[in-house]
């Protein structure tokens, strides 16, 4: 017998898109953090009208809403709290339309974001922001968190990409946040909307920026023998008044667990390694790679290797965004922090990341954005071990501890989510979190929007958040 | 004057009006001429040229960041019409320069925001990190304000290598902007293209007529969506490939959709109104 809820769900969608038997329970209790909760129904819209139905439905019957994706957020932020309605948006996967006079698409929040770049290829443009996922995540989920990438130095995150979206909000109603002309009227609700991990509404339609392909790109591998040269290298460049389109960091332990694992020629003893890209026109682009390579050159590099074609290319990148494949063949599983620091401080904290992994006996991998200062140790671990998590955390909690005492935050990337809601209040105040709970409220007066999620509990007076057992917040 | 007596100064009640230079006092009406005037503190607090940030305060002119960045080689790319401006001004009015085209809108840039909100509070707004996603993006919310949701006092903002060479060029008819790689500024009076290329001195060689500079910007200004700009009839200047018009006359006033939330915005940051009433962030 279904209960009121899903026979009301299944009413308004189609019975085979409403789920609410054990395994879906399970399957979308989680998304790629290691926190879980439990949904009271999950249900997959494929249209606006829809989206709004089920959020009237929940809030009918007393539940309230979480919004996801493809569930490849890593803070935790689909994460079912409060026994929620959880709002799949992968049936929504439809390019709607695109410009190629104006360089932009409306999307589904479904699309993912690689199916977009291979859908404007042959127009020579692409969707920038490129997370590590992009194979497997969703612009909605881009857009809900801002997401990042590596080519993000150069050409901004997600939300310089985001030029209007449709949003359900928490009451049903449809609000349009920004537009397709430079300056929409009123306060930038577009902006606020981007990188609010799914606690001020669904987004449904997503109109977003395309970029040309670059003519001209050069893709450098320098090697250091030390981490402080490699560091000192990517200030030398940013000093020097480049900006390259990626500006990548991997250690020594990664650098050695990728070469076993894709063979891209990696130097095995180097302490890091840099993988620099620059883009273009020729001229800017040849001068930019050379005096990247003096720069590094200067700071102490080894060798320095220029991707003699794509295909190299192609191999140098792959070695980079199979690390976390690569890890898995090490041991069973790993806890990815996601951190930002001032650029001048990298060495520093990333020799403190290891510290703090020697005194819990846990091995400390990065491989990250070092042209943003985004750090991303990873703490490689076995879970079947006896206290092997509490002491993942107790290492985690002093990575963040450490970063934001040099004037680093929580997240450059991945959100705050679930995972990091509780350590908001180690980067801002009472009034500040007053502040950002006032602009939730703008969209979610009643706080029935992904609960729980990125403020901590009482950042403003009356609301009461429940939080999963057994999650690490 | 510290950031704290700045706060105390704004206060918790009677209707303020942040002031700079007055370059852009027009924008979104006048102030109630009974406000108390309270004008943000200057300087430049900090900067690192490896960063490529900047810690500056409100009331410090967009002409001394400048020379304080091209010492080394770094901008911000926010071109007010006034060198005079204020950077909270630039940030409160929210208009992007002519760059915007390569550079993005004035939004992009500001990473971290001390504001005073309507009850006195100092507020920290962002981090003074180039990429952040650590709560709600209410620096966003700020640019553009008009100075009715808080007040600026300090903010952390992006630099940017200041280009090696940079030309302005101009030829008749419409130019395609997409046949031009990365141009920082193309412009279109209805007639005349005018083109801004920044970058190594080889790549922004063009075979057209070198000009000083763009034609002098009508006052006010509009929003459209830029393929609809070759459409234009009058005396204007477009920003090709941005959307803004440049006009003589003052453009209709647009409303946002679901003006009730916007209303929300200002009711939940500033309850009693006291903050630069008159002014519309239309
Ligand atoms: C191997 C791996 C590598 C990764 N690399 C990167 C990387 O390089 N850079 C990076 O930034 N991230 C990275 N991530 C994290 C993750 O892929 C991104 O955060 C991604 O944007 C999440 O998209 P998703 O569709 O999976 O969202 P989900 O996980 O489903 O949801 C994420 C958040 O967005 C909200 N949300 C989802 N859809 C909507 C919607 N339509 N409207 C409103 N809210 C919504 C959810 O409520 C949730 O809070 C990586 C993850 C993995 C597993």
């Amino acid at each position: 017998m279904p209960s009121a809820l899903v026979a009301d769900l299944e009413a308004a969608l189609a019975p085979a898109r409403v789920r609410a038997e054990p395994l879906a329970m399970t399957l979308y209790g989680r998304d790629a953090s290691v926190l879980e909760g439990t949904p009271a129904a999950v249900c997959f819209p494929e249209s606006t009208a829809e989206v709004q139905a089920a959020v009237r439905i929940a809030r009918a019957h007393g539940h309230p809403i979480v919004p996801r994706g493809s569930g490849t957020g890593l803070a935790g932020g689909a994460v079912p709290v409060g026994d929620p309605v959880v709002i799949v948006t992968t049936r929504m996967n439809r390019i709607l339309d695109f410009d190629v006079e104006d360089r932009m698409a409306w999307v589904e929040p479904g699309v993912l974001n690689l199916d977009l770049s291979r859908a404007v290829a042959h127009l020579g443009l692409h969707f920038a922001p490129d997370p590590s996922s992009q194979q497997s995540c969703s612009v909605g989920g881009n857009v809900a968190n801002n997401s990042g990438g590596p080519h993000c130095l150069a050409y901004g995150v997600t939300s310089a990409h985001v030029l209007a979206i449709e949003v359900v909000l928490p009451d049903g109603s449809l609000a349009m946040l920004g537009g397709l002309d430079p300056d929409p009227p009123g306060y930038d609700l577009r902006g606020l909307f981007v990188g609010s991990e799914g606690t001020m509404g669904i987004a449904t339609r997503i109109a977003v920026r395309l970029t040309p392909v670059p003519s001209t790109v050069r893709t450098l591998l320098a090697d250091f023998t030390s981490v402080e040269d490699a560091a000192a290298a990517v200030s030398g460049i940013i000093a020097a008044g480049i900006v390259p389109a990626a500006l990548e960091m991997m250690d020594a332990e990664i650098t050695k667990a990728v070469e076993a694992y894709v063979h891209a020629g990696f130097p095995l003893d180097a302490a890091a390694i840099l993988l620099v890209e620059v883009d273009g026109r020729p001229a800017g682009t040849e001068a930019d790679a050379a005096a990247v390579a003096d720069v590094c050159r200067a700071n102490g590099a080894r060798t320095i290797r220029v991707a003699a074609d794509l295909t190299e290319r192609a191999l140098l990148w792959k070695g980079r965004k199979s690390a976390f494949g690569a890890i898995a063949r090490i041991a069973p599983n790993y806890y990815l922090h996601d951190t930002v620091v001032p650029r001048t401080r990298l060495v520093e904290v990333m020799n403190k990341v290891y510290e703090i992994g020697a005194r819990h006996r846990l091995v400390m991998m990065n491989v990250f954005h070092a042209g943003d200062g985004n750090l991303h140790p990873l703490i490689v671990f076995d879970r079947r071990e006896p206290g092997a998590m509490e002491r993942v955390h107790a290492a985690g909690t002093e990575i963040l501890e450490a970063c934001i005492a040099v004037g680093g935050v929580l997240s450059g990337e991945h959100g705050i989510g679930l995972e990091k809601r509780d350590y908001m209040s180690l980067l801002f105040g009472p009034d500040d979190l007053d502040a950002q709970a006032r602009a939730r409220e703008v969209f979610d007066p009643d706080g029935v929007c992904n609960p729980a999620k990125v403020l901590p509990a009482g950042a403003r007076c009356g609301d009461l958040q429940r939080v999963p057992e057994g999650a690490w917040i | 004057m510290d950031l704290t007596a700045f706060a105390a100064e704004v206060g918790a009640d009677g209707p303020v009006v942040p002031v700079g230079s007055r370059t852009q006092w027009d924008v979104g009406g006048a102030p109630d001429p009974d406000a108390r005037e309270v004008k943000a503190p200057s300087g430049i607090v900090a900067y690192e040229p490896a960063e490529m940030t900047v810690r500056v305060r409100a009331g410090t002119t967009m002409a001394e960041l400048d020379a304080a960045l091209t010492e080394h080689g770094q901008m911000v790319p926010l071109d007010p019409r006034s060198a005079d401006a204020t950077v909270g001004g630039v940030l409160a009015v929210g208009q992007s320069g002519l760059r915007r085209l390569r550079y993005g809108p004035v939004r992009d840039t500001l990473l971290e925001a001390r504001f005073v909100t309507a009850d006195g509070r100092l507020v920290k707004a962002g981090g003074p990190v180039v990429k952040n996603v650590s709560g709600f993006d209410l620096c966003r919310l700020l640019v553009g304000s008009l100075g009715t949701i808080g007040v600026l006092a300090e903010v952390v903002l992006r630099v940017q290598p200041t280009p090696k060479a940079s030309k302005w060029y101009r030829r008749e008819g419409l130019v395609d902007h997409r046949t031009l790689h990365r141009p920082s500024a193309v412009l279109w009076d209805g007639g005349t293209s005018w083109v801004l290329l920044e970058g190594h001195p080889v790549d922004i060689a063009l075979g057209w007529d070198e000009v000083e500079g763009p034609p002098a910007l009508p006052r006010y200004r509009r929003s459209l969506r830029p393929s609809k700009l070759p459409m234009l009839t009058g005396r204007f200047v477009a920003e090709l490939g941005v959307g803004t018009v440049h006009l003589h006359d003052p453009p209709p006033l647009a409303a946002p959709d679901r003006p009730d939330l916007h209303a929300r915005v200002k009711e939940l940051f500033d309850p009693t109104g006291r903050l630069n009433p008159g002014r519309r962030v239309a």
